[in-house]
């Protein structure tokens, strides 16, 4: 990976609810076409950290870009220009999958004539042309995973969040939505992702691991085995997860 | 009597087929697992010997008992951990405990042996609201809530899902535990990691049962030579390999990619070489027995089952 240009930059993150510090002090950045893996036990604070860099969120201090925009002044320029897929999607059941794909052009502001042009890529991108007039009820699972996946996409952001997107899925299924998702990030989108599968850990470009609300390890999957004399990420999160009290 | 007996169930929900001619034993001492992505049917089965539901076909026993006809006293000694949080939010912890002990006819003091390891990292919070816990609190309240009357059989939908790794370790950990204690136990997951954790298992897909068997059995059956292979570059190699005739299946593994080959096609050195000759290097290649992932995706490929789609 090319580190050719921050997308997203954050200094001393921290945020509060009340006496609870859930962010605790995050300093990272995210690459153009990075995939970037945000890991940590239930609890550890990820999304809170996601809801604040989707701009959902304000935080209590420190310094927040993404996308190029201001995470306490610009905070609705990051949500038009982020995409944002979580394991409950965001389609609508009673609607087609190209109709699904126009109600999100047209809320993200794409002319008829692109939403046509992306409808026919997005379509094609997931194998799933054939299925374009098909109602998302009729759909099985792992397609609508994939579907949402492209409806995050529609409007070409330059940084996709996905938040469990691959739980519940089949083992098949979920090896194609990682495909996709290396496809994306070589064609330069950055990909930042949560999981609970320490498999998919090991396919993303740098991982970060969140204990207690601070950054406790940032590093390539490679780096982090070495460093913890670890056999793989799972090895590796039990190591650093184990600290917090659930 | 074995704890769990179902035959030739099918069940629908409309035009979907949700249940298709299911047939599973669980014997006692057994922990099972019902293994399968969403949509599998892990719920309707574990909602059909709570005699929540009713089958359109076949028949369900536990201990004997006919889950239509038994459906009281099969509730009594059934523990059932519904998939989504079912206890009281604007109870205390300590009064979703005693309602559920109440219900039962036991007391908490009466059982507090069994569950004393899962609730001991609850009492420092047994006056907090149920529904002011967190995600990991909730899960021991109600797995606590579910073991309170001693039950004989305990079912549990996808207990983990959503849990990270740590988290659903310990969680198997206490269900060994339990299951020493005499409690036959039926447990749903998605997580094919987990399979390992069971006696038997039943790996599950669109309403049938791809197959049924210890996890080493499952292993043992799995036809094909497998080579687990590494590059740094593994995103290239993968591409690769799906690009050659010889390759049969190319998944992604983790760190590793696991290729399975057209009999005899290629030697190993053969595939260092092809590889290094179309430039991807491979750093550590061997071959390697079959993970229960594997055996899953193995049967999904093959079975029928996978025309999946039953508009």
């Amino acid at each position: 990976m090319v580190q050719n240009g921050k997308v997203i930059e954050v200094k001393n993150l921290t945020k509060k609810f009340g006496d609870f510090t859930a962010n605790s002090n995050l300093t990272f950045s995210v690459w153009k076409g990075e995939i970037f893996g945000f890991l940590g036990a239930n609890g550890a604070g990820k999304t809170t950290a996601i809801r604040i860099l989707c701009g959902l969120l304000e935080p209590t201090s420190g310094e927040i870009s993404v996308a190029g925009f201001n995470g306490y002044t610009q905070r609705n320029k990051i949500k038009r220009n982020i995409g944002y897929m979580s394991q409950r999607f965001s389609l609508y059941e009673d609607l087609t999958a190209k109709e699904n794909i126009r109600i999100f052009g047209g809320i993200y502001g794409l002319t008829n004539k692109e939403i046509k042009v992306r409808t026919k890529q997005l379509l094609a991108e997931i194998d799933m042309e054939k299925q374009a007039d098909w109602l998302i009820a009729a759909l099985p699972l792992g397609w609508k995973q994939k579907l949402a996946f492209s409806v995050a996409m529609v409007h070409n952001p330059k940084i996709v969040f996905l938040d469990e997107p691959t739980g519940g899925v089949d083992p098949i299924t979920r090896r194609n939505f990682w495909e996709i998702i290396y496809r994306v990030a070589r064609a330069g989108t950055t990909v930042f992702v949560t999981t609970h599968y320490m498999d998919e850990a090991e396919y993303c470009d740098r991982v970060c691991i969140l204990v207690d609300g601070v950054i406790e390890a940032l590093d390539t999957p490679l780096n982090l085995k070495t460093k913890y004399g670890a056999n793989n990420m799972d090895e590796v999160f039990l190591k650093l997860a184990r600290k917090v009290t659930s | 009597m074995i704890p769990i007996s179902i035959n030739s169930i099918s069940k629908s929900y409309g035009k979907l087929k949700a249940l298709n001619n299911i047939s599973l034993d669980v014997e006692q001492g057994e922990l099972f697992g019902l293994i399968g992505p969403d949509g599998a049917g892990k719920t309707t089965i574990i909602r059909l010997i709570t005699s929540l539901l009713l089958p359109d076909e076949g028949n369900i026993s536990v201990f004997g008992m006919d889950s239509v006809k038994d459906f009281r006293k099969i509730r009594n000694i059934v523990g059932y951990m519904p998939g989504r949080f079912s206890l009281y939010a604007d109870l205390t912890v300590q009064e979703n405990l005693e309602f559920f002990a109440g219900v039962f006819g036991t007391t908490i003091q009466e059982n507090y042996a069994l569950i004393k390891d899962i609730y001991i990292h609850l009492e420092p919070y047994k006056n907090r609201l149920a529904g002011k816990l967190s995600g990991g609190m909730k899960q021991k309240l109600a797995l606590s809530c579910a073991l309170i009357h001693r039950p004989k059989l305990l079912l549990l939908d996808e207990p983990t899902t959503g849990v990270d790794a740590v988290s659903r370790r310990e969680f198997w950990d206490m269900l060994r535990r339990l299951k020493n204690e005499g409690i036959a136990i039926l447990v749903s997951t998605s997580y094919m990691d987990e399979a390992s954790m069971c006696e038997k298992v039943a790996l599950m897909q669109y309403g049938k049962v791809l197959g049924v068997d210890t996890p080493f059995g499952l292993i043992d059956k799995y036809p094909n030579r497998l080579y687990s292979l590494r590059s740094d570059n593994i995103y290239d190699l993968l591409m690769l390999l799906r690009s050659q005739s010889f390759t049969k299946s190319a998944y992604l593994f983790g760190q590793d990619i696991h290729l399975t080959i057209e009999s005899d096609s290629i030697t190993q050195d053969e595939l260092i070489e092809t590889s290094a000759n179309l430039g991807v290097q491979l750093t550590d290649i061997k071959e390697i027995k079959a993970t229960v992932e594997d055996s899953f995706m193995w049967l999904m490929d093959t079975k029928e089952s996978t025309t999946h789609i039953q508009q």
